[in-house]
């Protein structure tokens, strides 16, 4: 039942090294931005406010396979950015990267802002009584400990965002799901073969990841 | 809470605002401007490739209309099986017998670990073997992989409502009489459906959204393929993306509205009924500690 695996026909690993890649490129991007956001949504200027909670309204109503698309078939093909790609394979990753950011950054940004609330008011009022400045109070006494109160809403996030990269597929990355459409058009009587296959290796990816940041989120949580 | 990390600007904190107002608005005027010269440059912004959607009554009713009916009937039949079945789960995951709690957290934790997409690929292909008309095939595969995947992300949410209950209600429950049964039926779930409320609402979204998924890559033709064919007919991407997008935008912010207003309703007509005693401040036992950890825990996944 399984012998599709010894075939040597099809790159498991390698389909899956793909997703692992989209993965960490993604959260590196999305950690990033996210955190531009919720500065934005947190400070005192009234436009960069607006156009945070603009932005996250908007983004995070948009279906991520509307995103990538668009991605693809605007940016790329109509527009002709190729984000300095050379080849299909190198853009639609890129391409892909960047809608996975665009999108995933809402949440992160979201996560961040209630992380942000839980810090306690006379934290800041102290920081601001020291004569710390906005820029300080955020990025020296509530950002550190609002991000250790948020690794497990952020774990959240990464998981959803390993099992959001199988969109890529609808660009044609070929990451693990393009793979295992593949797999069941040619091997028809394995399909629950397949299925398991692929299914194991999701859940060997996430379920670690939440295990991990589980444990690193209770060790590092501030103690109030 | 944005008040809480700065001081009410004085004479030189506003001069420092409108100087940060002014590079971030250079900043969005020079993406802006980025953005539509490269749409200029390919004639993306030439009035011909909009105004279709206005003039042009067909892009609605061949492309737009019957997409987006496709997606809200994905939508809502993932939603009509997969609350009940949800909800039956989370209440067997907490079952008081090991042999039903057990296998029943298996499957949840299975179900939830996969993405819907693959669980969408799988059963279209099952119901290419097991013969089901091509026609409503993707329709049948959308349906079964959103409601795997939300059934038992909803099981984790009915879970964790029900806990968050004060343990008192259902020992209170259980002097009255009331069997297990009629303790989750009668006492439990109508108090947690209010904590629940937000969570599930966020989960519609995440339905409505995932459909286009089987659009992509199932053939199903719901809102997000008519982008495909609009754009191969009229040759305006950017415009439709832009208004297939906004109809998103706008169906998925009415869903969130209705569930604030929803929730604001359950909430107050909860408040109304049995005066609540005064607030008191936390290691004060007193104070109606049911009406209170049930508004904190709704309060929590909102802020």
């Amino acid at each position: 039942m399984f012998d599709f695996l010894d075939s040597g026909q099809y790159d498991l690993l390698g389909a899956f090294w793909v997703t692992v890649q989209l993965t960490l490129y993604s959260a590196v991007g999305s950690l990033i931005w996210g955190t531009v956001l919720a500065g934005m949504r947190v400070s005192p200027v009234p436009l960069m406010r607006a156009f945070g909670t603009a932005y996250v309204n908007v983004v995070r109503n948009i279906p991520l396979t509307v995103l990538i698309i668009a991605c693809s078939l605007g940016l790329n093909q109509t527009l002709g950015f190729a984000l300095g790609g050379d080849n299909f394979k190198e853009i639609g990753f890129r391409l892909a990267v960047l809608g996975l950011v665009a999108y995933t950054g809402t949440f992160v940004c979201e996560a961040l802002r209630s992380g942000i609330n839980t810090v306690p008011v006379g934290q800041a009022e102290a920081a601001r009584a020291l004569g710390l400045s906005f820029f300080q109070v955020l990025t020296l006494i509530v950002l550190p400990q609002a991000f250790r109160a948020v690794i497990a809403p952020l774990a959240n996030v990464l998981i959803a965002l390993t099992k959001n990269t199988t969109v890529a597929a609808a660009i044609g990355v070929a990451e693990a799901s393009l793979l295992m459409k593949e797999m069941i058009e040619n091997e028809a009587d394995a399909l629950f073969a397949v299925f398991g296959v692929i299914a194991l290796g999701f859940v060997l990816l996430t379920l670690p990841t939440g295990l991990l940041l589980g444990w690193v989120a209770k060790r590092v949580a501030v103690k109030r | 809470m944005s008040s809480v990390l700065y001081d009410t600007p004085g004479p030189r904190a506003k001069v420092r605002n409108l100087a940060y107002t002014a590079v971030f608005v250079v900043l969005l005027a020079l993406a802006g401007w980025w953005v539509l010269s490269a749409m200029g440059e390919k004639n993306q912004l030439e009035a011909d490739k909009w105004t279709p959607f206005v003039t042009d009554g067909q892009i609605w009713t061949t492309y737009l209309i019957p997409g987006l009916l496709q997606t809200l009937q994905a939508a809502f039949l993932a939603m009509l099986i997969g609350l009940p079945l949800g909800a039956l789960l989370g209440i067997a995951r907490l079952s008081d017998h090991a042999f039903v709690r057990i296998p029943v957290g298996a499957v949840v934790e299975f179900f939830r670990a996969i993405p819907v997409l693959i669980l969408m690929v799988f059963a279209s292909a099952l119901f290419v073997q097991s013969g089901v008309d091509s026609e409503i095939r993707p329709l049948y595969a959308c349906v079964t992989g959103l409601v795997l995947y939300n059934a038992s992300v909803i099981a984790e949410i009915v879970r964790a409502g029900v806990l968050s209950l004060p343990r008192g209600q259902a020992e209170a429950a259980r002097a009255l009489g009331l069997r297990k049964g009629q303790t989750m039926t009668h006492i439990l779930l109508p108090q947690a459906v209010t904590v629940m409320l937000p969570a599930l609402v966020s989960q519609l979204v995440v339905i409505l959204k995932d459909t286009a998924l089987a659009g992509a890559l199932l053939g199903f033709a719901e809102l997000m393929t008519s982008i495909r064919q609009i754009s191969a007919n009229y040759s305006n991407v950017i415009p439709t993306l832009f208004v297939v997008a906004l109809i998103y935008v706008l169906l998925n912010f009415a869903l969130t509205m209705f569930a604030s207003w929803l929730e604001r309703r359950l909430r107050r007509a909860k408040k109304g009924k049995g005066g609540t005693l005064p607030e008191q401040r936390a290691g004060e036992p007193a104070g109606g500690p049911a009406e209170k950890d049930v508004a904190g825990a709704a309060d929590a996944p909102t802020s």
